[in-house]
Order: C-alpha cells, then structure tokens, then sequence
C-alpha cells in the first residue's frame, strides 16, 4: 500500500518532468486553440478593456492578427496584462506567446535578455508632458523639478542621461503602472511625466483637462516599439514578424478590410497576390495556410486603417501619422518584399 | 527431564523494514528524505534546463555594471553611475530605516494601546477595540495605499507656497515657517554644523565625524547617569533616604550633548522654495511618510493583542498584592506586571518584528524604493536577472530575519523567568 503511494509519486514525478520538455509554441498554440497575448495593464490607444472585457487599441490589433493568422479566429486571444516590471519574465517563462506591449527594441534586451522583435509597429521617442501653468516651453528648463517615471523601462535610462547630459538635476517619483502614473499625476505629485510620446499623447488623453496641459518639444530618445517572441523558436519569430510585416504591406498596396475579398479575386499584381495567398506557397513556408494573411488583415484592416482608428487624428489621441508613416510617403514603415 | 530450548535469534529480513514496528520509522523517514532530495534535485535540474534552453547563464557579475536609474531617496551616496551592487545596497538601507523606525513606533503604539484596552474606561476600551478590529482586519497593502492617497490628495502642491505673478502671497509654511507640508514630501529644516569636523571614508559609505560626536556624548551621559543611579541606590540602602537625582539626570543628559552642538557650530538650513521645489531643507518623501504611518498602525494592532494576551496572562494576585502593598496603579503595571508579562509578549513580538520587516517590501505600491524596488524591481528589470536577483533577495531578507530574530532571542534570555 505505502509503496504504491510512492511509485505513483515517483511516476507523476517523472510524467510531470517529461512533460516540461520544449515543443514549438505554433504547435502549443493550435493545441491550445488560444493565443496568449502580452498588452499594458492598460493604455487608451494601445491596449484597453472596455467596459464589457473586450480589449481593443493598437498592440491588441496586433496580438488579434496573429489569432487570425494562426488559428483562423481573431478573437481566440488571451489577453495577459502585464507591467512593466512583469512583462520579459511572463514572456521568458513562457507563460505569454508573444509580447505586444510597446516595448523598446534596445540592443540588450534582444541580445541579453534573449528577446526577438518581430520588427516595429511605433517608431517612438521619450518626451515631456507638464502642465500648462507651469510656464515651461522646454525640457531643459526642468531643473529641481519631480518627475513622475514608470519603473523598470527604458525611459527611466533615458531620462537619468538627459539630465545629467544637460547638467540639471531631478526629483523621480516611481510607479509601476501607467494608471497609478496618472493619478499622481493629475494629483500634482510630481510636475512632469516622462514616457514615449505616443504613451503621453494618450494619457492627456484620459486627463479630465487635457487642454491644460502640453508635451514639450524635446524628444529625448529613439523608441522602437514592436512585439516580441522569446529567442529560440525561429518559425514563431517569423510568423509574428510576417504578420506584422503583412499588415504594413497591404497598407502599400491598397489592400483594406474593405476590399480584401476583391483584391484577392481580381489583383493582377503578383506580390498582392503573393501576399493574398492566390499565387505561390508563402503561408506553407511558415507552416500555416495559403490565407493566413488574408486572415490577420480582414480581423483589423491594414496598419493605416488600425492606426486611424484607434490613435489617429479622429479619435481623442490624435497623433498624426509622423514617422509611422509608409516609406512612400516619407516616413519609416517599410514590410521586405513578400517573395 | 526439562529442556531448555533458546529462543532462537530472529534473522533479519528485509519485510521487516515495513512490517516490523522496530523498523517501519526508520524506513519511512529514509524514503522521505530521498524523495524530498529527489524533488529538490529535479527543481535545480529543471531549472538549469530551461536556463540553457533560453540560452541564458546564470552569474551575478551585473552587480558591477552600471546602474544608470536614479532613486528617489538616499542614505549614503549614489549616483545613476553607481553600480547595481550599490543600488541594491540603497534598497536594503532603505528596507532597514523603514523596518527599524517601524519597529521603534510600533511597539510603543502596541504597549499603549494594548495596555489601554484593559482600561476599566468603557470608552477608551472600546475605542482600542475598534483600532485594533478596524486595522487588524484589513489587508495592509489597503491602508498603505488609503494612507498615501490621503497624503497626496489632501496636501497642497509646492505651487501653493509660490507668491503669484500679481503679488498674492501663497501659503507659508507650517509650525513658525520652518516646515512645509506638500503632496510630494514635507520639507523640514536640515541641520548643518557650521564647523563640522568632516567624514571618516568607511570604503563602502562615509560617516560623518560630527555625528559621531554626538554619539559619543550620548554613550557618555548614558554612562555617568547609570553612575548616578547606583550611587543613588547605594545611599538609599545606607541610609534609606535616596537623594533628590531628577535634575542631575536631566543636566548629565542635556549638558554635553549641548555643549558638542555648540562647539560645532549647530544650526538649522530651512527649506525655501526655489523652481519646481523646496530646497536647502531636508525633503522626506510622502511614500516613506505613508509607508512608515501605515507599517506601525497595522503592527501595532498585533502588538496590542499581544501585550493584552501577555497582561492577561498574569494572575490576579499580583496586582492585588501591589495594591496592598500600597503601589499605585501606574507603578503595579510597570514595576509589576509588565517585567512578568514580558516573558509572554517577546516570543511572539520577534515574529511581528519579522512581519513588519518583510511587509516593508509592498514599498512598491507607493513609489518607495525598498530593496525590492531596487534590487527586486529595478534592476531585476534592467538586467533581465530574475532567477539571480530574487535569489538574492530572499537570502537578504533572510539574513535580515535570522539576525532580527537572533537579537530578539538574546534580549528573550534575559527577560525570561530565571530557572535555578
């Protein structure tokens, strides 16, 4: 009887050990019929609950598009919020599929910390928000000031340099997530804050007197932000690198929610077609099917369709296109030839 | 005709190992102790496994590398130069004054409370039951958090001690303008020795000489008073008069600690607002404020039971006798009761000790850069390190523990009911 009791121990033990073995995260994900998506505890315009749990903003589309692309359903995501303090160790544990979560591309993370960045949804750069009656026009004229900053980022590196580049000093006050941020604030706690400019666009947003306060001038850093696989399992790497790269390219082409079935049928360029999944085997090179791409455009449109909606000039954000714009009208976005 | 038969020797078989009384224990204990080896043994394997499978090694030589994040508030010198190793170093000083200025109000606030409880006062009895109720059963992260939102919420900003543009004065300062309370730190005055004597480099950090100065004048009153005292007592056993020793004490107390401040050239720097905000004075942060106010309510709700458990816990007729020996009843609780409640209330006050030692660390909800702010959040963050800082982490906080605890045990000794 005891015995029994400790080889049945001893077999979970082993079970349990082989079953930690790695097996690539496409085939986890289709077994599981889910993606597990990384987004921001919450931030208007790049991932939020609504009301009613549905999560929407800029790096959801992204997480959405890769449902599609994978599992045929942009819905089948789960969403995982993390912080900044939280996000690499939920990726690095596996316990997330892919991060979007306007994370900075920096040389450590991706070499160091064993990250992939699947490219750049955002080209951002750190700024200043502060109030109005400050009086301030400059981040230079900041010195002796309190500066709200969120812990374990890269603005935190960024914002220690720029002062002690310009030799003035500060005040930090940390916080941990974009919401405790804001209130303190709005609360006056501290008189400036410090994150990507698009992050600060959207938080004067949600202020209740937006018009109160301004971003400074100053861009103090270059902030690529894109999602990001773990190192290692090259195939997923790819399949969230394409799929972004998919929904910047059909934004090229003229390729929209709205005209994607038509595009397909009738397209008589062959790279739309390539990217339709009408001409050649893309998808099965990445171990998915001809439409995938038709798939991760249909759920949120292309990139210019996603960024008007959720953080264009129309919607309460308003941050204008810049240098996310597509490299045929001046700015960076540019998806490699889908060939 | 008798015959002797032996009993004979029972062999050993190895059934015996599970159905001998004799042996089973044994068996058990060994098998579990694998087991527990094994698991243990699988944790650091599979650990490692996956380690290698991210490619990622496992050293702590970030420690040396530069920090580059600023903290808010620090103890002795850092700069975002500074290495990782010293901002952890930041963190835990910031860990112990929290715990230790937690500690000292806590217990003070538990033995007044705790003590009061028992009040035959119908109301001071059951205003210290609802403090205690009220605190003991909310979760301490709540009131950290109530207390800060308080702090920063109903403070006003640097900005409304500014005189405005069309000559309107703002606020002055509190308590004769020497202090300023804000929603991001209450600025006091900074004290200054105008003929300071320098610091003395320790490798590590600096010390100040100054205050090492006043140290020394306190240990030496602290000396020459005990003197005084047995003195007193002698007298008194001589001649059963114990002389008048209040005012002496008082003097040996103030006098060279006066005197010290003086030759120094002691005096106060007091904050004034310059730019975004106050300067010159000493700026303690709100974070710390909540931090500490909210550690020492909760702890001291605890203490309080304690202290009342240990009180109860002694009989009746001891404070009967004192009562009829004629002492009053201020004097029976001190002289009587509490040194023998003392050997009920210090076990269980190490563990609260510990408690509030280790709650220090949801520092994080309100910005206070703790050790787990640094070391556990910073820079694990930065570095990527988790499996390395959190190690480091929990060996930190359990040095800090063991020595806390072994420290309490020692003072324990010498409370405790002497045995001969």
């Amino acid at each position: 009887m005891k015995s029994s009791v400790f080889f049945a121990t001893l077999t979970a033990t082993v079970a349990l050990a082989a079953g930690m073995s790695a097996a690539a995260t496409l085939d986890d994900v289709k077994a599981r019929g889910e993606l597990n998506c990384g987004v921001t505890t919450g931030l208007t315009g790049f991932s939020l609950p609504d009301a009613n749990g549905n999560w929407t903003g800029f790096d959801v589309a992204v997480c959405r598009a890769v449902a599609a692309a994978v599992l045929g359903d942009g819905s089948k995501v789960k969403f995982v919020p993390t912080t900044g303090q939280t996000r690499f160790t939920a990726l690095a544990s596996g316990e997330i599929d892919v991060l979007a979560r306007n994370s900075t591309w920096t040389f450590s993370r991706d070499v160091d910390l064993k990250f992939e960045w699947a490219g750049v949804n955002y080209y951002d750069g750190q700024g200043f928000l502060v109030r109005k009656d400050l009086g301030v026009s400059s981040a230079k004229e900041l010195d002796g000031a309190t500066v709200c900053i969120q812990t374990g980022t890269t603005t935190e590196l960024n914002l220690a340099d720029f002062f002690k580049a310009n030799n003035i000093t500060y005040q930090p006050v940390p916080a941990e997530t974009n919401a405790e941020m804001e209130q303190k604030y709005a609360s006056g706690a501290c008189d400036a804050y410090t994150t990507d400019a698009s992050g600060l666009a959207a938080t004067r947003a949600t202020l209740t007197d937006p018009d109160n306060h301004v971003i400074l001038p100053e861009i103090i850093s270059k902030e690529p932000l894109g999602p990001l696989v773990r190192h290692g399992d090259q195939q997923w790497g790819d399949i969230v690198r394409w799929t972004l790269n998919a929904l910047i390219a059909a934004e090229e082409y003229g390729v929209t929610s709205a005209n994607l079935e038509e595009m397909a049928a009738n397209s008589t360029n062959p790279e739309v077609k390539r990217l339709l999944g009408t001409e050649g085997d893309l998808g099965a090179m990445l171990g998915l099917d001809a439409a995938w791409a038709k798939r991760a455009i249909a759920v949120g449109g292309n990139y210019g369709e996603i960024f008007a909606r959720e953080l264009g000039e129309g919607t309460p954000i308003g941050l204008a296109r810049g240098l996310n714009a597509q490299w045929t009208q001046g700015g960076l976005l540019y998806s490699p030839p889908f060939r | 005709m008798a015959v002797i038969t032996d009993v004979p020797k029972e062999s050993f078989r190895l059934s015996m190992l599970i159905y001998d009384t004799r042996y089973r224990s044994l068996t058990i204990q060994v098998v579990v102790f694998f087991l527990v080896m094994a698991g243990a043994a699988w944790l650091v394997d599979n650990a490692y496994r996956n380690l290698q499978l991210l490619g990622k090694d496992f050293n702590f030589s970030f420690l040396w590398t530069r920090a580059g994040y600023d903290i808010p508030q620090v103890l002795i010198e850092y700069t975002n130069d500074s290495t990782h190793g010293r901002a952890m170093l930041i963190g835990l000083l910031n860990t112990l004054l929290v715990a230790f200025l937690g500690c000292l109000a806590a217990t003070v606030l538990g033995i007044f409370v705790g003590v009061l409880r028992l009040s035959k006062n119908w109301l001071v009895g059951r205003l210290m039951t609802v403090y205690v109720e009220m605190f003991r059963n909310v979760p301490l992260l709540l009131w950290i958090l109530l207390i800060y939102t308080v702090f920063i919420e109903a403070t006003p900003g640097p900005n409304a001690y500014r005189t405005l543009p069309d000559g309107t004065p703002g606020m002055s300062m509190q308590l004769f303008d020497t202090i300023a309370v804000t929603n991001r730190y209450t600025a006091v005055p900074d004290p200054l020795f105008s003929r300071s004597l320098g610091e003395i480099s320790l490798g590590l950090f600096n010390v100040s000489v100054d205050l090492l100065a006043l140290i020394a004048a306190l240990l030496l009153s602290f000396f020459a008073n005990r003197a005084l005292l047995a003195n007193a007592t002698r007298v008194q056993e001589a001649t059963g008069d114990r002389p008048v020793t209040w005012w002496k004490s008082l003097l040996i107390w103030i006098v060279p600690v006066v005197a010290v401040l003086v030759a120094l050239g002691f005096h106060l720097a007091y904050p004034r607002l310059q730019g975004f905000n106050f300067v010159d004075g000493i700026n303690v942060s709100n974070s710390l404020m909540a931090l500490w106010l909210a550690l020492t309510l909760y702890t001291a709700a605890f203490i309080a039971e304690i202290v009342r458990a240990g009180i109860m816990a002694i009989s009746k007729g001891q404070s009967e006798a004192a009562f009829a020996l004629g002492l009053r009843p201020g004097r029976t609780m001190n002289l009587v009761i509490l040194p023998q409640a003392l050997r009920v209330i210090i076990p269980p006050l190490i563990s609260q000790y510990l408690n509030l030692t280790k709650n220090s660390s949801l520092a994080i909800a309100v910005g206070y850069l703790d050790l787990r702010g640094t070391l556990g959040g910073i820079t694990l963050n930065q570095t990527g390190r988790e499996l390395e800082c959190v190690l480091l982490m929990m060996l930190i906080y359990l040095i800090i523990s063991l020595v806390i605890s072994g420290v309490m045990n020692v003072y324990n000794a010498s409370v405790k009911l002497k045995e001969r």
